[in-house]
């Protein structure tokens, strides 16, 4: 019998509070929570607007060995973790090691950690040849991004494969992808997937100030984030993790768990195109859209609402927007297509998870989550991006999608059980 | 991944390690036991306790576009020559392939740190304007997959797996996955290089560095004076197809991947016992093999003594004392982390087209709680036709994968 991938248990560790309610009433509300950098002095800095979460790891239940050993990304996985096993009802206990499993993505991995211990060991940049007397005992976990899986496996006690995928901003995606295929092919019955990124640092805020990627409206940081707005000028970082509890589906239904959704399809492609650069025909979203479609045995006609990349940049937006458009054809003028970076910026890899989830959300609650601060269309992008108001929506099956710097582009369908 | 599904074959090698750049020299001086490993050059490692590392010589570097070499890290650079050297390795042109056909896997373990460090060191030290523009595409984990994309054209399913030592073997396993779902052709490997001062500081603080001031003594697993390891850079590139595709373009290849398993080690404190046996139970089941169909292992070999132990009771656990040949050549190199285990497959694809297990330099005295059958004293010539390859990655990944012989010999 074919193995299906259902949706569980959701946690959330997003801008503004953490939760899954938090963040679904953030959402729905179609507040933004975009401001000032408060993380760093980012004066000096061409973007100083982010969206940030109000999280603290002691409050949010992390002990304190815990909170020393790990990044910030770290702490919003665990603690996302906590929340979907929570959330799915599951007794870990009772389900097999062996059979749990963990892929989890990020993008820049333990970044803020590592560049903090830089920035001592090197006392403040004099050193090229660092002070080893000033390495901390977690340093290397701090170097390799594994560790964030690393933390996630502990919280569970997994003991079957665990994955750390790191493509960019489609982690997200490629991790719940992967996670799903691990149920599929029968190399787990229970998986812990989603994403997390804490870049809010000087190192990647320059490194996005250096190829202007990021916005530098900084006088109005809650509207800072425009997706498909004409007076967009780049995306607003994010940080923030989700988790997801995936399951085999008719081991979900006979122990009766709520069931948010299945992962229907799931395809990733390339553009081979350039590192940050989209060609405007948006050939190879468009045939991972098709593709995933085709796994999931739906036409473009099932699909009811899209969850769009929308960073708020104008070639991704563009880029998208014709995507759609060749892999949906007229379907893509009829549904809704919303982005929510619009409200909780972009978190690099985290953010495709956060998508996901609030996908599965979408589906349960029967709403459509607008788009943010949309008040001036652009008028190459003419598809219905449900502007500024949360919608009342019927679906069965909704389409997610992610692009990132590496010319990865992923697409996931999420279907009604 | 299992037997029934869709075979997934090797045809091309591009080894870019402290041994030589190229499968053939590697494979010489693994035989030859001419060692990669001496006192780090590239800065001045006299001021730390670990001073001797594997470097690659920069003669790699001429198989990179000029035009890149300023976008990338050393890390980045060491895949695309391998790359370059396995697809020619593979004689495959991959303009005939359809574009979505083909897929990059690729292992990466810390990114771009040589990079990251001196962009950092400029943030610092000059302000934030003065973070260079590659910065964003060069210091990322995807850096290398995504430039390998472009540079050939693979527009398929690409990924990046990062489980440190783990996965170099997890990305074949994913390549077999792909081929098993249509994929034509994965180039797959992994590489890495943190043999800047930040990466080296930071492998130092594991406790795992070996603080040896001889390179030939440093690295000794399975020794009673095993000390740790010593860091290394570099790895091998692997070109992955479909038996079907490799064999209509008459290709030959050095091997089959028959079975990948992978699991995760019990919490820190758990009564439960480390996986290791049970993954290489799982990978023996995925490949319908039976411990006895397998003729060498090659080793993870940490070197650190606690690891030594433990990698060598599940080896007894399932194979019996001393009844498989346990051979572990990375003690020319050093531990090569998201490079590591690819270059462990190519060896011992090398290994199976050559018909030979390769020994072991370094280590003389096999630790008593060892019971493994360490090939110490010289190659065997006993035509080993399976390999099973071991990987432990920092925190508790645990992969295994079984190679099974091809129909090519030794590259030229």
């Amino acid at each position: 019998m074919t193995r299906r991938a259902v949706i569980t248990g959701i946690g959330v560790v997003a801008p503004g509070k953490p939760g899954r309610i938090a963040f679904w009433d953030l959402l729905t509300a179609g507040r933004t929570a975009t401001r000032t950098i408060s993380h760093f002095d980012a004066t000096g800095f061409r973007s100083r607007v982010a969206a940030e979460c109000d999280f603290d790891p002691a409050a949010a239940g992390l002990r304190p060995q815990e909170i020393r050993r790990t990044d910030r990304a770290a702490q919003f996985a665990m603690v996302a973790a906590r929340e979907a096993v929570a959330d799915s009802g599951l007794d870990l206990a009772s389900a097999d090691p062996a059979m749990t499993a963990v892929s989890l993505g990020s993008a820049v991995g333990c970044t803020m950690a590592l560049e903090r211990e830089y920035e001592v060991l090197s006392d403040g940049g004099r050193h090229w040849l660092v002070d080893h007397e000033f390495g901390v005992p977690h340093l290397y976990g701090h170097m390799v991004p594994s560790t964030l899986a690393v933390e996630v496996a502990w919280q569970v006690a997994a003991e079957g494969p665990v994955a750390l995928i790191s493509t960019g901003c489609t982690s997200g995606l490629d991790a719940v992808g992967h996670g799903a295929q691990l149920i599929e092919e029968g190399s787990a019955n229970v998986v812990l997937a989603g994403a997390t990124d804490a870049p809010i640092s000087p190192i990647s805020s320059a490194c996005f100030d250096a190829i202007k990627a990021t916005t530098p409206n900084n006088d109005d940081p809650v509207h800072a984030s425009r997706p498909f707005d004409a007076r967009r000028d780049g995306f607003v970082l994010g940080e923030g993790a989700a988790v997801l509890v995936l399951e085999e589906l008719s081991a979900a239904r006979s122990r009766g768990a709520v069931i948010y959704g299945e992962i229907s399809g799931f395809a990733s492609r390339s553009n081979a195109f350039h590192m940050t650069g989209l060609k405007p025909d948006g050939k190879e979203m468009a045939e991972a859209i098709t593709v995933a479609l085709g796994r999931a045995r739906l036409d473009p006609s099932a699909v009811d609402y899209v969850n769009a990349h929308g960073s708020g940049t104008v070639q991704n937006d563009r880029h998208e927007t014709a995507a759609f458009k060749r892999s949906l054809g007229e379907r893509a003028r009829e549904i809704p297509v919303s982005s929510i970076k619009s409200m909780v910026g972009h978190s690099l890899g985290a953010i495709g998870s956060l998508e996901v989830a609030a996908c599965a959300l979408a589906l349960k609650h029967q709403v459509v989550p607008p788009t943010a601060n949309l008040v001036h269309p652009d008028p190459e992008c003419d598809l219905d991006y449900v502007p500024i108001t949360a919608r009342a929506h019927r679906m069965d099956t909704i389409l997610s999608v992610g692009s990132g710097f590496g010319g990865f582009q992923s697409a996931m369908l999420l279907s009604r059980v | 991944m299992n037997a029934s599904s869709k075979r997934a074959v090797v045809t091309g090698l591009g080894v870019v390690a402290p041994t030589g750049i190229g499968a053939r020299a590697h494979w010489e001086a693994v035989v030859a036991g001419k060692t990669g490993l001496g006192r780090i050059t590239r800065f001045d490692p006299s001021g730390y306790p670990v001073r001797h590392g594997g470097e690659v010589a920069d003669e790699a570097l001429a198989q990179v576009p000029t035009r890149l070499v300023p976008q990338t890290d050393r890390w980045t650079q060491l895949a695309l020559a391998g790359a370059e050297l396995a697809l020619r390795d593979a004689r495959v042109d991959t303009a005939t392939v359809p574009e979505y056909d083909m897929a990059v896997v690729t292992s990466s373990s810390s990114g771009g740190t040589t990079f990251g460090q001196s962009e950092m060191q400029r943030l610092y030290t000059q302000g934030p304007s003065w973070v260079g523009a590659y910065q964003s595409i060069a210091w990322f984990y995807a850096a290398t997959t995504g430039q390998l994309s472009i540079r050939h054209g693979m527009r398929g399913p690409c990924g990046v797996f990062c489980e440190e030592q783990a996965g170099g073997l997890d990305v074949l396993g994913q390549a077999s996955r792909l081929i098993s779902s249509g994929s034509r052709l994965v180039l797959s490997g992994g590489t890495d290089a943190s043999l800047c001062p930040y990466g080296l500081v930071a492998q130092m603080a594991t406790g795992h560095l070996s603080t040896v001031d001889d390179p030939g003594r440093a690295y000794l697993p399975f020794d009673a004076d095993a000390s740790g390891h010593l860091p290394g850079e570099g790895g091998a590139m692997i070109v992955v197809e479909s038996a079907a595709d490799a064999a209509s373009r008459g290709a030959r290849s050095y091997g089959r991947l028959l079975g990948h398993a992978a699991g995760f080690d019990p919490p820190p404190g758990s009564s439960r016992p480390p996986v290791l046996a049970s993954v290489i139970d799982r990978s023996l089941r995925a490949a319908g093999l039976r411990p006895s169909d397998v003729d060498v292992v090659f080793a993870d070999a940490s070197g650190v003594p606690a690891h030594d132990h433990a990698e060598a009771r599940a080896i007894t656990e399932v194979f019996g004392a001393g009844r498989v040949p346990v051979t572990a050549p990375k003690t020319l190199t050093g531990r090569l982390y998201g490079g590591g285990a690819a270059l462990d497959v190519a060896t011992a694809l090398l290994a199976l087209a050559a018909g030979v297990v390769p020994a072991t330099f370094g280590p003389s005295r096999l630790r008593a709680d060892c019971e493994i059958d360490l090939v110490l004293d010289g190659a065997r010539n006993t035509g080993p036709a399976v390999a099973l390859v071991l990987a432990k990655g920092h925190g508790g990944f645990t992969s295994a994968l079984l190679l099974g012989a091809g129909d090519r010999g030794l590259p030229d």
